[in-house]
């Protein structure tokens, strides 16, 4: 006998995910969740932005990691609210997945915030999978890491939509071809816009922030 | 790897999908299907099934996955390819802004019941 079933294995976190988008509209927030390998410079180039966005722009922080609360005792330095998701209590999971979301923005007072950004768990597979209730997916790539990532890991770079190139003042010091990089990223996603930026020396910050401010404004003049 | 999660909610799928009036059911197959875009290993994916079925209805089942091949389009100039070795630039016009057809697909189709 066969029973027809013809549903989505994922459906339950999409059913979140669309609840969580849902409830981040309503309270007139932009959400970007932020993915890259582990060691791109996800935390340092999000304490850098901050920096330069707040207060203008009011914005709180989720990150995940399986253990430790380094990043959002870093991120906190820079007088955001940040909330810690450590997935070691949920199995030790390598992604954040929607229903971790809920409960953590039930941590942040939502109707005082512009902006959450969500730094998701430093893996460049899993988190490209699941669909959390942002409003845009930011890919973070170093320039320590390979000109061919892109292209090993295609759903990521086809999900985000933008990528940032970090790391750019290391450029002198490594093979890396920064064009290569550039090429390739645009070859999985032909008109991802790509951000080239150094966290430590702030270097090419300006398109990012213009980025992120019009993405938030955008969202608010709609609604 | 996010495989076991995965399968974690494709077994909770399936065993509610059983109807409730069939004493003792075991369950032969389970067609799946999964578009090559999916960071889904199948090796990975059928050890978790594996490990996760073993006092339940669906301990031996078998998975039957339909591989569905990325397919994309060009808004531009409405090209539709097969999308190999990750070039998602269109091979006809080489500027569009380009649609995913399939390839995300990671659906559970149908179970086989043994009568």
């Amino acid at each position: 006998m066969e029973i027809n079933i013809q549903e989505k294995i994922l459906r339950a976190n999409d059913d979140m995910a669309c609840k969580n988008r849902k409830y981040f509209t309503e309270k007139k927030v932009f959400v970007l969740n932020m993915m890259s390998s582990p060691g791109s410079g996800k935390t340092e180039t999000l304490c850098k932005t901050l920096k330069k966005i707040t207060p203008e722009i009011k914005t709180g922080v989720i990150t995940g990691d399986i253990c430790t609360t380094n990043d959002a005792d870093r991120l906190k330095k820079t007088g955001v609210a940040a909330i810690q998701i450590n997935t070691d209590q949920f199995g030790g999971d390598c992604h954040l997945a929607a229903h971790l979301i809920e409960k953590a923005a039930q941590n942040l007072n939502l109707k005082n915030l512009d902006l959450l950004i969500i730094e998701n768990i430093g893996n460049l597979v899993c988190p490209a999978e699941f669909d959390i209730g942002e409003d845009a997916k930011a890919v973070v790539l170093s320039v320590t890491e390979g000109e061919d990532k892109p292209l090993k890991y295609p759903l990521m770079f086809q999900e985000a939509d933008i990528a940032i190139l970090n790391k750019i003042d290391l450029l002198p010091y490594l093979d890396f071809d920064l064009k290569e990089a550039v090429k390739n990223i645009k070859q999985v996603h032909p008109k991802i816009p790509v951000f080239e930026i150094s966290a430590k020396t702030e270097q090419g910050f300006e398109p990012w922030i213009k980025w992120l401010k019009t993405s938030v404004k955008s969202k608010l003049m709609v609604l | 790897m996010h495989e076991m999660g995965v399968a974690m909610q494709m077994v909770e799928i399936a065993l509610s999908s059983i109807p409730k009036n069939i004493n003792n059911p075991r369950i032969k197959k389970i067609n799946l299907k999964i578009g090559e875009l999916t960071a889904i290993v199948e090796d990975s994916f059928k050890f978790c099934f594996k490990i996760i079925t073993e006092d339940t209805p669906l301990k031996n089942a078998k998975l039957i996955i339909e591989s569905v091949p990325v397919k994309a389009q060009c808004q531009n100039c409405n090209h539709t390819w097969d999308v190999k070795n990750s070039v998602f630039t269109c091979p006809g016009c080489e500027k569009g802004t380009v649609d995913l057809i399939s390839g995300r697909e990671l659906e559970i189709l149908s179970l086989e019941i043994e009568e």
